[in-house]
């Protein structure tokens, strides 16, 4: 019969399930370079096709109806979102795909035990990887939209925390997940079981995010990122579905990877993170630094900014979240055109951690037309910083305090930095004298060689534009 | 059972045992593919392995494809695991794609090699 022509067999769905994630390992592969970067994920989504495709024609059809408007849904809802969201907003639309990823996972856990009668007749390898995939997907749903409302500003991106109280009841809530979790696999339970896995699993995905400040977002959101991509995994065991292992498993090693190299860029370990740091309980740390402060803040204007950058030889520009915040990218890009019309050689210079997310700087950049050979990763930016004559930075705080070099007090200190105090003179456009994120103080506002040009970054940068055409 | 299953009795190892090779060889995979990644193309990549993540969205399709007498409470959470799988591979890769995009080499370059066909801003 049609079950067992070829195209409708379990090798056939066997080989075009190697076929699809090949194409995930070769297409991620080429996002190893920029010029390779599009056509590797696009051939990770001729892979995810094939994928899809392969799925509906192996299985018998049921549900037809539900299938197709599903699908058309998840595209209605997800294309224009994909496409209209401001690169500014990114890491608030990457929390937001990852976290209902989480959520699908969660969800097809539960219709399969409710499909089996609370895993009745289950081998009970498979119910382990089914709960494991409902727990941590859970926790990923919701841990993700906490981010997402964090960095979207619909809840402070302060960290909010329970404060003695927070340890013992996330400790207490993750123990009656798995308590559920352990009950499910011991025997077949009612319902309510799951959902109440479903449920604490959540909470404790909103507790371990919200006493999370906004600097640790990045490092947060790759690891909600790794965990999505192992719920995935285990839900493919689950399932038998190799495609899902494999693409599962791989987001689960790279994420965890990412996650670790942004940590240690930190100077911090994942756990610290976790447990809510500097980006956490700012309150006593920022009281303390905030008297050592007490040198003077030069202030200076546009047009003298544009004088001292128009007879320099190297420029070099420190983005930071700030630049995001006032969307001043192709300003700055405007800028670096006029200084390089006057023979001044321009550069970036990007911390790995700079803005809300790894490699955000880089994003916005290349959004405003920087060329990618003019953006320089911290090391590089660092050996060129003695030879700079003009540091300008934009909106970064925390990234250039030199506290991380000199004060074993200070809670970023080990933190590796952009030495922009090396550079011949600094300045600083900044909306205020506020500390940054992490909310302690800069010494580098005072340091004899910085003058502090404040306002809006994009409308500072603005102004110092029109007056180097004036020059 | 199905051939490939067949198969794999004879030799006396159970799917799981070879799923789980597989998953093991997976970590490996994306260890190694990830380490070469430049930071500044972190942010790409997050977004490309988000989407990847979608492949979630098989975990709906086959439930609901092979489940013949679900009942109600069950196809609605299908149905949602469908939509928001989808969301997470459509989108994902949507905005994987713009991003790239401004990271390709510039028309205004004058040393654009081959592909040239990029930034059509």
């Amino acid at each position: 019969m049609i079950a067992n022509s070829f195209i409708f067999g379990a090798n056939f769905k066997a080989i075009m399930y190697i076929v699809a994630f090949s194409l995930f390992i070769y297409g991620l592969s080429g996002l190893t370079g920029p010029k390779t970067a599009v056509r590797g994920n696009r051939i990770a989504a001729v892979g995810m096709v094939i994928a899809v495709i392969t799925t509906v024609l192996v299985n018998p059809i049921n549900n037809v109806g539900l299938i197709v408007v599903g699908l058309l849904i998840g595209a209605i809802v997800g294309v224009p979102a994909a496409r209209r969201v401001k690169m500014t907003a990114m890491p608030q639309m990457v929390a937001l795909f990852n976290g209902v990823g989480g959520g699908a996972v969660a969800l097809v856990s539960w219709a399969e035990f409710r499909d089996s009668a609370g895993f009745h007749f289950t081998p009970t390898y498979i119910v382990i990887f089914s709960v494991f995939s409902a727990l941590v997907g859970s926790v990923s749903f919701w841990g993700s939209n906490i981010a997402f409302g964090k960095l979207q500003e619909l809840i402070s991106g302060k960290p909010i925390s329970l404060g003695k109280l927070q340890l013992p009841i996330q400790a207490i809530v993750g123990l009656i997940a798995l308590a559920c979790a352990t009950a499910i696999v011991a025997e077949p339970q009612d319902e309510i079981v799951m959902i109440g896995l479903l449920v604490s699993a959540g909470v404790f995905g909103v507790l371990l995010v919200l006493p999370i400040g906004g600097a640790d977002m990045p490092v947060v959101i790759s690891l909600l990122n790794a965990f999505t991509g192992l719920a995935a995994a285990a839900a493919g065991i689950a399932l038998e579905n190799q495609a899902m292992i494999v693409a599962g498993m791989i987001v689960g090693a790279s994420g965890t990877i990412l996650t670790q190299q942004m940590a240690i860029a930190m100077n911090r370990t994942i756990t610290s993170v976790i447990v809510g740091g500097f980006g956490g309980g700012g309150e006593v740390v920022a009281a303390g630094a905030t008297g050592a402060g007490g040198g003077t803040v030069r202030s200076t204007s546009a047009a003298d900014v544009a004088i001292q950058m128009a007879f320099a030889r190297l420029v070099v520009v420190v983005p930071g979240y700030g630049m995001a915040v006032s969307q001043a990218q192709h300003a700055v890009r405007e800028m670096a055109k006029a200084l390089e019309a006057k023979g001044v050689e321009v550069q970036y210079a990007i911390h790995p951690v700079a803005g809300r997310m790894p490699g955000h700087m880089n994003v916005l950049l290349a959004e405003a037309d920087v060329p990618y050979e003019q953006l320089k990763e911290m090391d590089d930016a660092n050996s060129d910083f003695p030879r700079t004559d003009v540091a300008i930075v934009i909106g970064a705080n925390d990234v250039t305090n030199p506290d991380a070099r000199n004060d074993p007090n200070s809670p970023i200190y080990g933190m590796p930095i952009l030495n922009v105090d090396d550079s011949a003179s600094v300045i600083v456009l900044k909306r205020s004298m506020s500390s940054g994120y992490a909310g302690i103080d800069n010494p580098l506002f005072v340091n004899p060689k910085t003058q502090m040009l404040f306002g809006d970054a994009k409308a500072s940068v603005a102004n110092i534009t029109s007056e180097l055409h004036e020059l | 059972m199905t051939p490939l299953a067949v198969y794999i009795s004879i030799s006396g190892v159970s799917p799981l045992v070879t799923n789980l090779a597989i998953l093991v060889l997976a970590g490996f995979v994306g260890y190694a593919v990830i380490s070469k990644v430049p930071n500044t193309l972190h942010t790409p990549l997050m977004s490309g392995t988000n989407a990847i993540h979608g492949i979630v969205v098989l975990g709906g399709l086959v439930l609901l494809a092979t489940g013949a007498d679900l009942d109600t409470g069950s196809k609605i959470i299908l149905f949602v695991a469908l939509v928001f799988g989808a969301i997470n591979v459509v989108g994902g890769f949507v905005v994987t794609d713009r991003m790239l995009e401004m990271f390709k080499p510039k028309k205004d370059k004058p040393k654009d090699d081959g592909d040239a066909k990029g930034g059509d801003a």
